[in-house]
């Protein structure tokens, strides 16, 4: 191995490629008309959507006595459904603002698409908290406005602080990825021939020109909402913990909730945006812009994250002893040992383990092996959500309202049906928007910055 | 095209070296009337320019802190003023709780108003009938040249003299940009029927949203199988029993428990006569006396019995129960006017029991003798 040269930084994007053959690449699905392979996924997408439909159908027609919930057991799938999309929704936000306070020029890649990803998991997440009120017409109330009954919300519920949460991640995420649209949408209104999109891509884009007067005051508000966006990401899944940590049920009372959640949240997302885009590198041919590199470094924080996680299942063990919590130490031993054992021990395997190989360069940078590492990855991560709701539950302080907890066909239709809501969004997204940001993927591209050099 | 107005003068290069030089270059010549289109922001175009920091942080700054000071304002108003009650035993005003709703807040209000504030006041945007649109030259900033214009309106402007210092830069093609006649001419009229239409159409839809959203949507009960009980309510028809009644009577001939018939039904004086007390006069009745008239009978008599109740001015005033008529009363007659009912007032044999209207009755006679003290009553 030749000595390499650490002065010089290394490029993101391979090949320097012309700056006109990215918009064309880029803005290529755009301009071409849906190929078979695209109606295949998409009625593959559609039929699981429609599992959704029919289950929600029952659900409401029957009332939420379908679903599996029981007794002690009264947060089970929808609420493991709901924990396991916000966490995914977390790694967009992740590499669109906190990699970019960083300055990690390798996030222009793939930030577009994890932001794009982020707004579809909040919004098939936040269907969750809807249908688990079991009367979704009124959720209305949820929010604080003067109605005709003069009655306000509870503040001091960590359920109303996630309503905040959630619907605030969720509002701010779309300006994110609204704001780093508008010039790539502009490019596409000077490229485009046909009239109808040339009028919505007008509409869209605003009337951008491009002029650096305007980029000044647009780099200052994407460092701003950077800014904000970061200590949003983290107080989002934090305050999704609240809802158990502020509770007394043993296995959820504990302080290392928030960041354990955060970190998970980040694990998860991560290895779901790593899976999408491995195949969407492949179908569109983005291989030197969302390359190995890049993948490479999604490994790396999936490992890291992947530890924290595993360092979070190890302290809640120790805590339960080292407290002498009878409740706790019970809690946990049941965990791992109890009728729940074998979804601790998938987690286990999945989160704790799977991770590791990470560790070896060759492993991080084979394509087939990482895919299937982060799939793992994400089942775990649904486990681990099962895991810490329906384990805590289903044994609690009183041993004589023990129950098992199983889910009903009508659960599984609903789990299974919102992946079908959330990849026929990203279905669309990827024939109606760029899915690579061309502005800033041009702005990385070797030789698009000035030299410096004495004129 | 001698006939259109000039916009400016345009020029394209290749490198993004080249249009910081020719930038500085331009600004340097003291034009403040000119612009630099790029595909992407271009790094040190901002001091090549000469421009001034960007004032967006203030907007955020000002938006987030009143979006924190709101939120703390609201949430304190409506938990400790307008609608306090007690939860988990906290304080009405709990600041711990707020601060995840606050935070939340205060993010929402400045991401959304640094954002509004740019595209909309900083930018003028919407702004489609610029004359750059549709030009070649925005065409090929847009995608992979690095353009820079100078106004026509800029004090310095001069045609030739542009071209020429674009051309000494090296500029790869030279454009002059004019203003769209029609659109120039077009004038957008606030009371134009289209706009018109428009603004009813919008008011109309987001009027009939909010009505349909907070006065029907909210109250709507589409499946409704709770409220669908397998159960004979009152007034409804029963298939079981043969006269079709829902509501049964008692089976001939038997009593309820406790039941005893009043006799004096309608005769108020003969009640008064023969009917005697049979609860005697301790700390117990009195107390129990005390209670019920409080319940009952103060909403017209008052608490004292004198008629000064709060439904006073209301209803017709009722007597006070301290005149000459109702001491001279024996308690049985006061046991008839409770049982039976006079004037407007009516029977409270449902909410009273036999033993607490005579309980009330002695209670009723410590008032009268709390107005009418004796000497005696003193020692």
């Amino acid at each position: 191995m030749t000595a390499a040269d650490f002065t010089k930084e290394l490029s993101v994007i391979e090949g320097k490629p012309a700056l006109r053959e990215l918009d064309e690449l880029i803005s290529k699905p755009l301009e071409t008309k849906p190929n078979k392979k695209f109606y295949i996924a998409l009625s593959i997408t559609l039929s699981l959507f429609s599992l959704l439909v029919i289950g929600l159908g029952l659900t409401f027609y029957y009332g939420i006595g379908m679903w599996g919930n029981n007794n002690p057991v009264g947060w089970a799938f929808d609420i493991v459904n709901f924990v396991f999309w916000v966490g995914i929704g977390h790694a967009g936000t992740l590499i669109s603002a906190i990699l970019f306070l960083f300055r990690q020029k390798w996030r222009t890649g793939i930030a577009r698409f994890a932001e794009g990803m982020t707004i579809f998991a909040v919004m098939t997440a936040g269907m969750f908290p809807l249908i688990h009120v079991g009367r979704p017409w009124l959720a209305g109330y949820l929010f604080p406005y003067p109605n005709q009954h003069s009655l306000w919300v509870n503040f001091t519920s960590p359920l109303l602080w996630d309503v905040f949460a959630v619907s605030t991640y969720l509002t701010v995420s779309l300006i994110f990825w609204y704001v780093g649209l508008i010039p790539d949408l502009a490019i596409l209104r000077e490229k485009t021939t046909h009239k109808i999109k040339k009028v919505i891509y007008s509409v869209f884009s605003l009337g951008w020109r491009f002029s650096n007067r305007h980029w000044q005051h647009y780099e200052m508000v994407y460092l701003i909402l950077a800014g904000f966006a970061t200590p949003l990401v983290l107080s989002v899944h934090t305050i999704v913990s609240f809802d158990f940590a502020v509770s007394i049920i043993p296995g959820w009372h504990t302080t290392i909730f928030p960041p354990y959640f955060v970190a998970g949240a980040v694990f998860s997302g991560f290895a779901m945006v790593q899976n999408v885009l491995i195949i969407v590198r492949k179908i569109f041919n983005y291989e030197h812009i969302i390359t190995l590199d890049t993948l490479e470094k999604m490994n790396k924080i999936m490992l890291l994250t992947g530890s924290l996680v595993g360092y979070a299942y190890a302290m809640e063990f120790f805590i339960a002893w080292y407290s002498g919590v009878e409740a706790e130490r019970f809690t946990f031993l049941n965990r791992a040992l109890g009728p729940y054992a074998w979804a601790y021990w998938i987690m286990i395997t999945c989160n704790v383990v799977s991770p590791q190989f990470f560790w070896v360069r060759k492993i991080r940078r084979s394509i087939p092996v990482m895919f299937v590492i982060a799939i793992f990855v994400n089942i775990g991560m649904w486990f681990e959500r099962f895991v810490i709701i329906v384990t805590s539950l289903s044994r609690d302080f009183l041993p004589s309202s023990w129950a098992y907890y199983k889910p009903t066909y009508v659960d599984a239709m609903i789990l299974i049906g919102s992946f079908g809501f959330f990849f026929t969004w990203i279905l669309l997204f990827t024939k109606a928007l760029p899915v690579v940001s061309m502005a800033e993927v041009k702005a990385v591209v070797d030789g698009a910055q000035p030299s410096h050099k004495e004129h | 095209m001698s006939d259109k107005i000039l916009y400016g003068c345009a020029a394209v290069f290749n490198t993004p070296d080249e249009i910081t030089h020719a930038a500085e270059k331009v600004a340097n010549a003291g034009y403040k009337k000119f612009d630099v289109h790029t595909p992407y922001p271009v790094h040190g175009m901002d001091d090549a320019m000469k421009l001034a920091p960007s004032k967006l942080g203030y907007v955020a700054l000002v938006f987030g802190l009143s979006g924190t000071l709101g939120a703390l304002f609201t949430l304190w108003w409506i938990s400790a003023v307008d609608y306090p009650i007690v939860i988990g035993g906290k304080p009405f005003f709990s600041f711990p709780a707020y601060i995840p709703v606050m935070f939340e807040l205060t993010v929402l209000s400045a991401a959304i108003a640094t954002v509004l504030a740019m595209l909309f006041i900083f930018f003028k945007l919407p702004n489609n009938s610029h004359p750059l649109h549709g030009t070649e030259y925005m065409k090929k900033v847009s995608s992979d040249k690095y353009g820079i214009s100078i106004q026509a309106d800029d004090p310095q402007f001069d045609k030739e003299k542009i071209k020429e210092l674009f051309e000494t830069l090296n500029a790869a093609k030279i454009y002059l940009i004019h203003w769209d006649n029609d659109e120039l001419n077009h004038k957008h009229k606030i009371l134009e029927p289209k706009f018109l239409a428009f603004l009813f159409v919008v008011a109309l839809i987001s009027s009939g949203t909010a009505y349909f959203t907070l006065n029907k949507l909210m109250f709507m009960v589409p499946f409704n199988w709770m409220m669908d009980q397998p159960k004979q309510s009152a007034q409804q028809k029963s298939l079981i029993f043969d006269d079709g009644f829902g509501m049964r009577n008692p089976v001939p001939g038997t009593v309820a428990r406790g039941y005893l018939p009043y006799q004096f039904k309608g005769q108020p004086d003969l009640a008064g006569e023969k009917l005697v007390n049979p609860v005697p006069i301790s700390n117990e009745s009195l107390k129990l006396g005390g209670q019920k008239f409080d319940i009952y009978c103060s909403p017209c008599h008052g608490y004292h019995g004198d008629g000064a109740s709060r439904l006073r001015g209301q209803f017709p005033n009722p007597p006070s129960l301290h005149s000459d008529k109702v001491r001279k009363w024996s308690d049985g007659r006061i046991f008839a006017v409770i049982t039976d009912g006079q004037n407007i007032m009516p029977s409270y044999s449902t909410q009273l029991s036999v033993e607490e209207r005579w309980a009330v009755i002695n209670y009723v006679r410590a008032l009268q003798r709390a107005l009418n003290a004796k000497e005696s009553d003193l020692q």
